[in-house]
Parts: C-alpha cells; structure tokens; sequence
C-alpha cells in the first residue's frame, strides 16, 4: 500500500510537470496548429522571471514579503512569457500560418536567439526590455476610443512606444544598480530557493511528500482549471473554440480571428511562464533548461490528441505514472521474484534515461495503432 | 525553378569540373592542415545535407532526426577502426571496455572485424533504420509536423540509449579514432587526413551525381507529387508510402556515409551527433542553400558551416544570434534559399524594383496561372 501511494504520487509528480509544461503547448499546437520551438524557451523566460522577482524581492523595502515571492512570480512569469509569446505572433508567426514546417524552423531560430539572450544580456536590463515591451504593446489600448479612432493615433502609439523604451532602460539601471546579481551577464546556471515554508515535507497516509512537488501540483491543478473555465465559460474562449473548428466561418461572422490568434497565443505562452516557475523549483536554472522539456510536451501533446485538454491530462499523467514505474524499476518490488530473463530487461530499463527510451518507443508504439493520439479529432476531410 | 532553365555551353560545363578537380587536388598544398581539416569536416556534411534535400526539398518530409543515421555511420567506422587496432589491449578488444569489465567483444560489434562487412555497414545499417523506422510512420499516413515530431523523439530515444550504453558503445565518452590504425597508418595523421579528405571530396560528387539520379524521371516527379498534393498522388494510383519509405533509407545512408566521413576526420563519434540541435542545423543548410536545389545543399552546408567556424573564433557569443536569425530569415523572407533564389525570379525582380530591367507585361491571370505552374 505505502509503495503504490509513493509510486502514485512520484507519478503525479512527475506527470504534473509534464502536464503544466504541455498545456501551454496544447493549445498552441493543438487550437491553432502551430509548433511552437521555442516553447521550451518561453518555460526559461519563466524560470528566470521567477529568479529575478527572488532577488527583487530581497531588497529591504520588500524583504517582509519575501515568503509570498512565488505566488508573484507565478503572475509574472505568465505576463513575461505571454508577452514575449505576443510579440513573436505579432512579427513572425502571424506570417506563416498555414505552413506548419516554415513554423517549425522559424520559432527553432526564436529559441536559439532567447537562449543566447540570456546568456548575454544582464537579466536586470532583460528586465528592462520585457518592461518595456509591456508597456509598448498594451498601452495603446487602454486609450479612450476617441484617441484610437482618431487619424493620429500613430503618433500616440509611437510616443507611447518611446515612453515604454524609456521606463524599460530606466527600470533596467534601477535593478542592476540595486541587485548587484543582475547587474552582469552569466552563462553559469542559477538557483532559485523556495521560501522556507515550502520547504520540508508533509505526511499524507504514513508517506511523506516533498512539499515543493505539491506545490507544482497545485500549480499544475490550478492552471488546468483556469484554462478549462476560460476556453468553455468565456466569451473569449468561446471565440478562441469557434475560430478553431472553422477558421473562415468565425471570421464571417463577425469574430476577430486576428485578435483570437493573439490571444490564444498570448495565453498558451503565458502558461508556458507558469510552467517554467514549476520548473525552477525542481533543479538549477539554465539557458537549456527549456530543452530537456520541450520533446516530452510535444510527445504529450500527440499521445493525448491534439485539440483536447481532456486528452493531453491524461497523456501527461499517463507518461508520469510509467517514467515511474519503469525509471524506478518498481515492477520489481511488486513482483519480487519474476523471472529473471524479465527481471534482466527491466533492471536495464531502470534508470532515468534508459526509462525515456522506454517510454518514447512504447509511444510510438502506442502511435502505430492510433495515428491520431488518444482522442482524436472527428472529421472526413482527406487531409486534416 | 528546375535546372533546365540554365544550359550551360558544354565547353563551360568541361572547364568548370577542371577547375574543381583541379581545387580538389590541389587543396592540402594551397590549405593549411587545420582548415583542409575543416573543409573535409564540412564537405563531408554536405553529404548529409544531400539526404535531407531529397527527403524534404523534394518530397516535403521535414525529417528532424538525420542524426540518429549520421551518428549509426559514425559509430560503424569508428568501431572498426577501434577493433582492427586493438591488438596490443587486453582481451584484443577496445581499450574503453576494460573501464567497465567487459572482457569479451559484445556479439553484434562481431562482424566489425571484417572492412567489407564495415565498409556496407556504414551506409546500409543506417538505411535500414530509416527505412523501418519511415515505413512504420508512413505506414499510418503520419506526416507534415507530426512526422518531424516524431523523427524528433526518435532522436532522443536513440541519443539517450547511446548515452547510456557504456559498456557497449563507450556512452557520453564516445569512441576515438584519431590514435587509431588503418593499414598500418595513423588516422589522424596528416597523410591519413589528405586522403580522407580526397575521399570526401569524390564522395560528395558520387553523391551528388546519385541524387540527381534520383531526383531525375519519374521517381523524381513522383517525390515531388507527393511533396505538392500527396493524396491526389495516391488517387492516381500510386502508393506514396513505398516511394517514402524508399527516399527516406536513401537520406539515411547518404547520412551513415557522411557521419562515417565525419568521424574520421573529426577524430571522435560521441552521442552529441545525435543532439536535437545538429539535426535542427542540418536543415538549415539545405533551407539557406536552396531546398529542391541539390547544390544548394552542398553549397550550403559548407558555406554555413565555414561561417560557423569563423564567427565562432572571432566573436564566440555572436553564432547563436546568427544562426537564429538564419532560420528567421530564410523562412520568410528566402523561402526558397539563395540557390532557389537566383534559378528563379530572385534576381529579375530586384533588378526590375531598382529600375534596371523592364518588367515583362503579361496578362496578370496568365502570371497566376505560371506561378503555380512553377511550383511543380
């Protein structure tokens, strides 16, 4: 009993993280057909925003509040991430639709020039840059409706544009004058400490959990929940469903597809940043980190059928719960004494990369039946 | 778009092979030892770029798991090599299997003894893994992005197995063949390395010359109707899996012999062949050239590669932003890659937006009609 709640909940863990990582990828690939590279990249735009808000929030002003820092950070990460997530629709992406591949490579160069981003820029003027960028694309649009329709609004964006840089640099030199360290560029990993009352574990039943990996599946639980609420309670997901099953037929009716791309792109982004903060927690954080994550999402995505969270859930826990039994060699300690041709194969699969390997050729295995994931989308197109 | 478009005189055609072989002949004079080094590494890898223009220039098969057959190639020279200079190691077996107690040959690195077995190793072993592994994918009419997804995984499944596998195949360590013997000679010695790089030079024109045999007649119109309209493709009467099936092994032994090449002169075949990254590089060099252009890939894997290593010694941080605004650039605003761009109506349309040629007048219906035409 206690073994199957540990195998159980190392599972979920390892599930959740999974889950959290591929939502954000579940619905871009899954809503709008995009393969998004530099998923991984926008979960390390994620980790990093978490590190900076720690150290910002060390500084004496905002040192009583120093416990809370993560639950900001989780909200910052998904501006962050969403943001930079608009900003790669708005220039790159928006053109390419319908040509999944050009997609592919486009955002694979996004991903390169993020990684070496934070390698070589101070992340206090990073900071900076993402600031500014906040302020430059949503200032517009908290305009009155008169100045919007008015013919000079160019010149309003322009100049909110120039006061967005200007905030951006001066924010920039405040941090890197204050936390000294941010003030330079590092290639090296970072650490990011949980506050000290995530720290230690919980007994749930007898078996004690690591309260961090409950927390990320508190993380994971409440992004699935949002993300459900919104696609099927609110107008704009009803938007964002419509535009999904039939493009043309939305856009006759009135619905603003280009609106439906930023904003599905915006929030699948977004959740990627929630995603790196949950990553941040399990180990150091690195220009690569987003890359150890970004095939899993993928495979998560296929397994589970693209277009259904209901699907992707399942998948991810599904993966978990294996990587576990197979990585961990449980199978053993259930069945003590298996016979040892058996007992031979699964000790060579136990160990973590080995378990990959396991569990990525049992996937395409799983694929050679159904080519369409587990639940796949109806239709009786040719092509879909 | 095709080649036809430009007849070359016979006469230019004759003196440009002089010229080349020429070059090839000449190049360990005219170089120094580290950059005939280089540009054998990188002919070596136009190979391979050979395979993923066939694969994804001509049949649309975005493929982002060329490493697996490169590195199969690379592992199936380096392990001969190692095996025919062990004599002097205990157990007459690689000196890497002492480290973790393995003291007898495992059973498949057997065959390995025998240069005739390895010398078809390296491109049919890497051939057949493709083709089984494209023959279970097409099978289910897997394609477009889920097909590079899943190429994608099988480069991981086959990166981790490889890394993790020391006391078969020496894991992360990789194997060594520089300190190795071939007939008695150093393979990293500097004649060894002249006449590796000879080698290259003739394969990758051997290589060229079969692709563009390939790529000729009606297999060839068939790669391209299943790039353009697949299903149409299969309408007709033809069963597109078999001629992907086919084209996909030809890319994967065109990679085993590239990686075989590879390895020799890089001295060392580790699992870092088979990081998700270098397979993403490959086609980036068949994009920059031209893809559908099969010198654009040659010519593309060099000259990338050679900008790599020179950005890379004078400003180390600078590549990655290079190389990723690459992959931007060519997939807007180069679609079809420098080579592509030139064949086509690259050249004619900046010199008609600066004014320096009259534009043709057409019926603008008839321009449509010629544009989709093109596209065959």
């Amino acid at each position: 009993m206690d073994l199957l709640l540990d195998s159980l909940f190392n599972g979920v863990a390892i599930g959740s993280v999974l889950l959290v990582a591929a939502l954000g990828l579940a619905i871009v690939f899954g809503l709008m057909g995009v393969i998004n590279l530099a998923h991984g990249e926008l979960m390390m735009l994620g980790a990093y925003t978490t590190y900076v808000t720690q150290l910002i929030f060390k500084i004496p002003i905002l040192k009583p509040f120093y416990n809370s820092y993560i639950i900001v950070s989780i909200f910052l990460a998904f501006i962050v991430s969403g943001v930079v997530g608009i900003l790669l629709e708005k220039t790159i992406i928006r053109k390419l639709y319908g040509s999944p591949l050009e997609t592919l490579l486009a955002t694979w160069g996004v991903s390169l020039i993020l990684q070496q981003f934070v390698r070589s820029v101070p992340l206090a003027y990073g900071t900076g840059l993402v600031i500014s960028l906040i302020i430059g694309l949503f200032l517009p649009s908290t305009f009155p409706l008169k100045i919007k329709e008015s013919i000079n609004f160019k010149y309003f964006k322009f100049s909110s544009w120039i006061l967005a840089a200007l905030t951006g640099v001066l924010t920039g030199s405040v941090i890197s004058s204050t936390v000294s360290k941010l003030s330079r560029a590092s290639a090296r990993n970072v650490d990011v400490t949980a506050p000290s009352w995530m720290r230690g574990q919980v007994e749930i039943l007898g078996t004690a959990f690591p309260k961090t990996r409950l927390m990320i599946i508190v993380i994971t639980l409440i992004s699935v929940i949002a993300i459900t609420l919104f696609l099927n309670q609110s107008a704009w997901g009803m938007r964002i469903r419509a535009v999904t099953q039939n493009r043309q037929m939305s856009d006759c009716l009135g619905i603003s597809t280009e609106k439906v791309d930023i904003i599905t792109f915006g929030i699948g982004s977004g959740l990627a940043g929630v995603a790196g903060v949950a990553v941040s927690l399990l180990g150091s954080v690195g220009p690569n980190v987003g890359g150890n994550y970004i095939v899993g999402c993928f495979m998560v995505v296929v397994l589970g059928g693209v277009g259904n969270l209901l699907g992707t859930v399942l998948a991810s826990f599904g993966i978990g719960i294996m990587t576990d039994l197979i990585g961990a060699g449980r199978l053993l300690s259930i069945w003590p004494n298996m016979p040892l041709p058996l007992s031979n194969t699964i000790n060579f699969f136990a160990t973590t990369s080995m378990a990959r390997v396991m569990i990525f050729a049992l996937i395409v295995i799983f694929l050679q039946f159904k080519p369409t994931g587990l639940f796949p989308q109806k239709g009786r197109m040719v092509e879909n | 778009m095709s080649l036809s478009k430009f007849k070359f005189d016979k006469r230019i055609v004759l003196s440009f092979w002089i010229i080349l072989i020429a070059l090839i002949i000449a190049a360990p004079t005219l170089l120094p030892v580290f950059r005939l080094n280089l540009l054998g590494r990188y002919l070596s890898l136009s190979i391979v770029a050979l395979g993923v223009d066939l694969i994804w220039g001509y049949t649309g098969l975005l493929s982002l798991g060329q490493g697996i057959f490169f590195a199969l190639g690379g592992y199936c020279a380096a392990m001969y090599l190692q095996i025919t200079s062990s004599s002097e190691f205990p157990n007459n077996i690689p000196e890497f299997f002492a480290l973790y107690g393995v003291e007898k040959l495992p059973f498949f690195w057997e065959p390995f003894k025998s240069p005739i077995f390895t010398f078809f190793a390296i491109w049919i072993i890497p051939a057949l893994v493709a083709g089984l592994i494209g023959f279970l994918v097409f099978r289910n009419r897997i394609k477009g992005v889920y097909f590079s997804i899943l190429t994608q995984a099988s480069l991981l499944v086959f990166f981790n197995f490889f890394n993790g596998q020391q006391k078969l195949i020496n894991g992360t360590n990789g194997l060594k063949t520089d300190v190795t013997q071939l007939y008695g000679q150093m393979v990293g010695s500097e004649s060894m390395q002249r006449i590796f790089f000879w080698i290259t030079a003739i394969l990758v024109i051997a290589a060229w010359f079969f692709a563009k045999w390939v790529v000729r007649g009606r297999f060839g119109n068939i790669l391209i109707g299943i790039r353009d309209d697949e299903p149409r493709v299969r309408f007709t009467g033809y069963n597109p899996v078999i001629f992907k099936t086919i084209v996909f092994s030809i890319a994967g032994g065109l990679a085993g012999i590239s990686g075989a090449l590879y390895t020799v002169q890089s001295g060392i075949v580790s699992p870092q062949f088979m990081t998700v990254p270098f397979s993403i590089e490959m086609v980036i060099w068949v994009a920059v050239g031209g893809r559908g252009t099969l010198l654009g890939a040659i010519l593309g894997a060099v000259f990338i590669n050679y900008a790599k290593s020179l950005v890379s010694e004078a400003l180390p941080a600078s590549w990655m932003f290079i190389q990723g605004g690459l992959f931007i650039l060519v997939v807007t605003a180069l679609p079809e890659g420098v080579l592509g761009w030139i064949q086509g109506d690259g050249p004619r349309n900046l010199l008609q937006r600066f004014g320096l040629k009259r534009k043709i007048e057409t019926y603008p219906s008839l321009e449509v009609n010629n544009k989709e035409g093109n596209n065959e």
